[in-house]
C-alpha cells in the first residue's frame, strides 16, 4: 500500500462505493465487482488502522459486496433455489440501483447548494446569523487542543515537588469565583495565565475544571484567534448569573461544613 | 390609487416586514387594491429593483415577497453583521435533499437511501427549524414523517416546493465528480480567509 494514502472521510458505504467508481473511471452499471470488492475492503481495512470508527453500515456493505461477488462467479441458472430473484437477473443490479438513487440526491443536494442561500449570499431584515456572533476572527477550539494546552501546563510544572503536607483547600467552586472576578476585571485572558499560580498537578486540575464547568453554564467562552495559537479565556453572556449561582453554592457547601 | 403610489405604499410594507409576505395580506392592508393590481406593482417594483443598481432585490419566496440584499454585497453585509452563518455539512445538505423531494418520508426510508444512520442529522435539521414531523407513518411503530418547513424554503429562496429542480432520471446521472466536495471546501476557505 502506498505510504501516503489520502483518506477522504466517506458519509457512508454508497459514498465510498461512488468513490471508488469514479477512481476506477467504470461504469456504474457495470461495475467489476471483484476490483471494486477489493478496494472497498482495503479501504476500511485502512480505516480501522487508523482507529477510525468504521460504522456497522460498513461492514454490512462488505458482506453485500461478498455476496454479489460469489454469485457473479457461478454460472447463469445456478443461483441457489433458495433466492426466489429472477432467473439470470444480475446480482449487482439491486446495488446498482442504490448507487444512482443515492447520487440523485447527492446532486440535488449540490443543486441546492448553488442557490441563493440566505445568510450566506442573501440577507433579509431579522435574518440573524444562525449561530451566536463570535467576534471576528475568532474560531472555537476543540476538545483536543485543549488536553494539548492543558498537557503543556502540567508539563511546566516543578519537576523538585517538595512534599509538604499542607494542603491549599481550594475547591473547584472556589476556583471559579476567582476566575469570574479575573474576567470581570479583564475581558480577556490567556488561558496559559489561569494556572501561573498553580504549583502542584492538583492545581492545575482544579482550575482546570472550574474552567470547564464555567463553559458548561456558558459564563465564559474559550477561543483560538489562530491554529495553533494562543487560547483565550472571555466572558460570555451566562456570567452574571453563573456568579451568582457559585455564589449561593458556595454559601450552602460552608453551612453545610463541606 | 395611482401605480406609482402603490408601489410606494408596498415597499414602505415590505421594509418593515420582518419575513415574507404573502399577496393576500397586502391586498388587505392596501384596501382599495385589487389581487391583480398589487400582484402588477409587486412585479414591477420587482423588475426597478433587478434594473437599477440597488442593493436590495424584491423576491418571491416561501409564499410571499421579501426584500433581499443583492448577491454581489454578500461579503459586506457578513461583515457588518459579524457573525457566521451556520454551515451546513454534506450529511446535512444531501438529508436535507432527500427530504425536500421525498417528503413526508420517515427516518428509516432516508436512512435506506443514504445507507447511513439519520439520527443526528435529522436532529439537527428539527433544531434548525427546516424540517417538521408532519404525522406517523400508519406502519409498525407508528415512526414520525417528516416533511421541510417554510425556513427551508427561505433559507434556499424557493418560492415554493414546486419550484425545486426535478430530479435528474437515472440515465442522466454521470458519475460521480464526488458533488460537492470541492465547492464547499471552497466556501469553507472562502469564510475562514474573512
Amino acid at each position: 500500500m502506498s505510504t501516503n494514502v489520502q483518506l477522504e472521510i466517506f458519509e457512508g458505504p454508497l459514498d465510498l462505493l461512488l468513490h471508488l467508481i469514479k477512481k476506477n473511471e467504470v461504469n456504474i452499471t457495470d461495475i467489476p465487482i471483484a476490483t471494486i470488492t477489493e478496494q472497498y475492503l482495503a479501504t476500511l481495512e485502512l480505516m480501522q488502522t487508523l482507529n477510525l470508527d468504521v460504522a456497522g453500515e460498513f461492514l454490512v456493505m462488505a458482506a453485500t459486496l461478498i455476496h454479489i461477488k460469489s454469485r457473479m462467479l457461478l454460472p447463469a441458472g445456478e443461483t441457489a433455489p433458495d433466492e426466489d430473484e429472477d432467473e439470470g437477473a444480475d446480482p449487482r443490479d439491486e446495488l446498482v440501483k442504490r448507487l444512482l438513487e443515492y447520487q440523485r440526491f447527492k446532486d440535488a443536494a449540490e443543486q441546492l447548494e448553488q442557490r441563493e442561500v440566505l445568510t450566506r449570499d442573501v440577507f433579509a431584515r431579522n435574518a440573524a446569523p444562525t449561530e451566536t456572533p463570535t467576534p471576528a476572527g475568532f474560531r472555537e477550539i476543540s476538545v483536543l487542543e485543549l488536553l494539548a494546552a492543558i498537557q503543556r501546563v502540567i508539563e511546566r510544572l516543578p519537576k523538585d515537588v517538595v512534599h509538604e503536607v499542607i494542603l491549599d483547600k481550594i475547591t473547584v467552586r472556589q476556583k471559579m469565583t476567582l476566575l469570574l472576578d479575573r474576567l470581570r476585571a479583564q475581558a480577556q485572558v490567556y488561558f496559559e495565565s489561569l494556572f501561573d499560580d498553580a504549583k502542584t498537578r492538583m492545581d492545575v486540575v482544579v482550575t482546570f475544571l472550574a474552567m470547564l464547568e464555567l463553559v458548561k453554564v456558558r459564563a465564559i467562552r474559550i477561543v483560538q484567534e489562530e491554529l495553533s495559537g494562543p487560547i483565550m479565556i472571555e466572558a460570555a453572556v451566562g456570567m452574571d448569573q453563573a456568579a451568582e449561582q457559585v455564589t449561593l453554592d458556595e454559601a450552602e457547601e460552608e453551612q453545610h461544613g463541606t | 390609487m395611482e401605480r406609482e403610489d402603490l408601489k410606494s405604499v408596498l415597499e414602505s410594507l415590505l421594509f418593515v416586514a420582518d419575513g415574507p409576505v404573502p399577496l393576500q395580506r397586502f391586498v388587505e392592508i392596501v384596501n382599495a387594491a385589487g389581487k391583480d393590481e398589487v400582484s402588477g406593482a409587486l412585479r414591477e417594483l420587482q423588475g426597478d429593483y433587478e434594473n437599477s443598481k440597488r442593493g436590495v432585490r424584491l423576491v418571491e419566496v416561501a409564499g410571499g415577497f421579501q426584500l433581499r440584499t443583492a448577491k454581489v454585497n454578500a461579503d459586506f453585509v457578513k461583515k457588518y453583521l459579524g457573525g457566521r452563518p451556520a454551515r451546513m455539512s454534506r450529511a446535512t445538505l444531501e438529508t436535507l435533499a432527500i427530504i425536500a423531494y421525498r417528503q413526508p418520508i420517515t427516518k428509516a426510508e432516508i436512512e435506506a437511501i443514504r445507507g447511513v444512520d439519520a439520527d443526528g442529522v435529522v436532529n439537527t435539521l428539527l433544531e434548525r427549524n427546516l424540517i417538521r414531523a408532519v404525522a406517523r407513518k400508519d406502519v409498525p411503530g407508528r415512526p414520525f414523517l417528516f416533511g421541510t418547513t417554510d425556513d427551508f424554503l427561505q433559507l434556499f429562496n424557493l418560492k415554493d416546493l414546486g419550484q425545486l429542480p426535478t430530479l435528474k432520471e437515472a440515465d442522466e446521472i454521470r458519475l460521480p465528480e464526488l458533488p460537492g466536495e470541492s465547492e464547499q471546501v471552497a466556501l469553507e476557505q472562502a469564510e475562514a480567509e474573512e
